[in-house]
């Protein structure tokens, strides 16, 4: 506490590269992954209100080809595709993100915090971090949803409890060399507040690593809950989700191919955006550190 | 308390050899204390999350006509009237038994209900597994031979494609290109009849086996591409390729051994990974395996057999992700 009025000297701050997020901009695959990402989130939220037609009305002969005003045809129950693929998306585009950001926010400090205090702290941690890494994060989601029942709001949680020990490794990891680190020592020694060590000197150094880890987690999430979702412990019909629109029409992809391919293709871009994300990142990592 | 840094401090001490290889018998001894810790967390993860769930079990088991009465009478009979720490200790010692408790769909031994299931996916798993390594080693070395051509090219776009793709896309896209729309080729769903086997049905098996065996191969396939590159260009391969042995001698007797020990551990969570997306695949094929049996149990509320599948799945997934780690401990 009698530390915060501590002037910290330009040379304790941490060797800082210039905005490293704005560098993983220059790669091409960063980019195009960003803008598949942004692509997606704006037809699922743009296309819930501009669907031709009801989503949830039966308006044609179940498994119908397209024509007759139906772009892509009809599903099993005679609903439009186009419109149940516009509707669909709103679901995944709030809930993956947000498991990826918390699961991302939430494993960089268990790693930091691990990295930084080491002894007792480290091994407790760790150790609950395994715990959560021994259940496949598809068979952890369904044991707590098939208790508690399907519900937004419990999935997006329990995606970032199972997404976020792998977060927690590998930016501990990274964050290990740092803490052994002249500044950080420094200000260690001299008393500077722990919060502030943890933030502004460790925590700007892994942005290349957290960038990575968001591609990589973004990617997951989709999948985990479009498959979720496939299951029938997603979004519960009548409502319309990409995942469930595979499985309720799965048995018609002889006759109407299409009920079942926009949902996937809509899936694969959205997942397609996250590796893209992380790959790119990936290799400007690899890249700088190449130099070094 | 940590073994990084203890290493960490021993790497850094004179005669570090010698002490490191002492200790690994500890730092393996260690580990295997606490994967037996976490595999005791895990148990009770899945006890407690499975209690949570509504209604009683014997009222389960009665159904809607019962009697308060006769269920009060069940509950005492089954021991649900002890504290949870208690039914906890009689469970868990019941699984290190085998025995897994009496399911509430049926009333027979969930041991009994879950073998034939247990093993299709056994089976299912252990073909695509086994299917993966080989085909990853060769998809891996022809793509490290050809780098930077349109081969190497080809191999890494697909890999990343298939590797953003969850299995349950790269299913229902196998049965869409094989099974029912643009080639009829292999049958889109794996039913095995009652009594009979998986392997009676070799061409049932080839679109779920494929499925799992595609997320596997590119995701190893890449790792071994880069450690044969690495390899390759290592330095002693460049001097024994001055000395003037043969390219494909280099490759097959020098390069492949040291670029496979990378792939080791690799292969474990590959398999690791296969066990983990059996439930989507069985569900998607309607495979008589364990996954479909865990999505049938949780809408019976049959709470033994799907505490028992989780754990097991778990506890399965869990080894072969240690032995990962173990190997990869070792190698440092």
């Amino acid at each position: 506490m009698t530390a915060l009025e501590l002037p910290v000297p330009a040379a304790a701050a941490a060797p800082r590269r210039r905005r490293p997020g704005l560098r993983m901009l220059r790669s091409g695959q960063v980019r195009w992954g960003i803008a598949l990402i942004v692509l997606m989130l704006a037809l699922a939220l743009i296309g819930r209100f501009t669907t031709p037609y009801d989503p949830t009305r039966t308006i044609a002969a179940p498994f119908a080809r397209p024509g007759d005003g139906l772009l892509l045809g009809a599903d099993y129950l005679g609903r439009d595709v186009l419109s149940r693929v516009m509707a669909g998306g709103i679901n995944l585009a709030w809930m993956a993100p947000s498991a990826a950001i918390a699961s991302l926010v939430l494993g960089a400090a268990v790693g930091i915090v691990s990295a930084y205090f080491g002894g007792a702290t480290d091994a407790v941690l760790m150790r609950l971090m395994d715990v959560l890494l021994a259940f496949p994060a598809l068979l952890f989601t369904l044991l707590f949803v098939s208790v508690i029942g399907p519900s937004p709001w419990l999935l997006v949680t329990l995606v970032t409890i199972g997404l976020m020990p792998g977060v927690a490794r590998v930016i501990r990891g990274a964050a290990l060399p740092l803490v052994q680190r002249e500044f950080v020592r420094w200000s260690r020694a001299v008393g500077v507040p722990t919060g502030y060590i943890l933030t502004r000197e460790i925590l700007p150094n892994l942005v290349s690593p957290l960038m990575v880890e968001f591609g990589m987690r973004l990617m997951w999430s989709v999948g985990t809950l479009a498959s979720i979702s496939f299951i029938g412990y997603g979004i519960q019909p009548p409502e319309s989700d990409w995942g469930l629109m595979v499985s309720e029409n799965r048995n018609g992809l002889a006759a109407q191919p299409w009920a079942v391919v926009a949902p996937v293709i809509c899936i694969v871009l959205f997942t397609i955006g996250g590796n893209l994300i992380a790959e790119g990142a990936a290799r400007v990592v690899a890249r700088t550190e190449g130099v070094k | 308390m940590t073994t990084i840094t203890e290493t960490e401090v021993l790497a850094t001490q004179p005669g570090a050899v010698m002490r490191r290889r002492t200790g690994w018998v500890g730092v393996a001894l260690r580990k295997l204390i606490e994967a037996v810790i976490t595999l005791l967390l895990v148990s009770v993860c899945v006890f407690f999350a499975t209690q949570i769930m509504p209604g009683n079990a014997a009222a389960v088991l009665l159904g809607t006509h019962a009697t308060p009465e006769r269920v009060a009478a069940l509950s005492q009979q089954l021991g649900l009237n002890d504290p949870l720490l208690v039914q906890y200790g009689r469970w868990l010692g019941g699984v290190l038994h085998g025995d897994f408790g009496t399911s509430l769909a049926n009333g027979r031994p969930v041991s009994q209900l879950i073998a034939t299931p247990f093993t299709n996916s056994l089976f299912l798993a252990a073909v695509a597994v086994i299917l993966t390594l080989p085909l990853s080693l060769i998809a891996g070395v022809v793509a490290a031979q050809f780098k930077d051509t349109w081969i190497d090219k080809t191999f890494l776009g697909s890999s990343m494609l298939a590797n953003a793709l969850p299995d349950f896309i790269i299913g229902t896209l196998l049965v869409f290109f094989f099974g029912t729309t643009v080639f009829k080729i292999f049958p889109p769903v794996s039913i095995i009849p009652l009594g009979t086997h998986p392997w009676d049905f070799p061409a049932k098996l080839v679109l779920p086996v494929a499925t799992l065996v595609i997320g596997g191969v590119m995701y190893l396939s890449r790792l071994i591409r880069v450690s044969v590159i690495d390899a390759l260009s290592s330095e002693y391969a460049e001097m024994a390729h001055l000395k003037g042995i043969s390219r494909s001698r280099l490759l097959f007797v020098h390069a492949l051994p040291n670029a496979l020990a990378p792939a080791i551990p690799a292969a474990s969570l590959v398999a690791a990974f296969t066990i983990g997306g059996v439930v989507v695949v069985e569900y998607l094929f309607n495979y008589p395996g364990m996954g479909v049996l865990l999505l049938q149990s949780i809408g019976a509320r049959d709470i033994p057999t799907i505490q028992a599948i989780v754990m097991i799945i778990a506890a399965i997934y869990f080894v072969f992700n240690f032995i990962a780690d173990l190997i990869k401990v070792g190698r440092d």
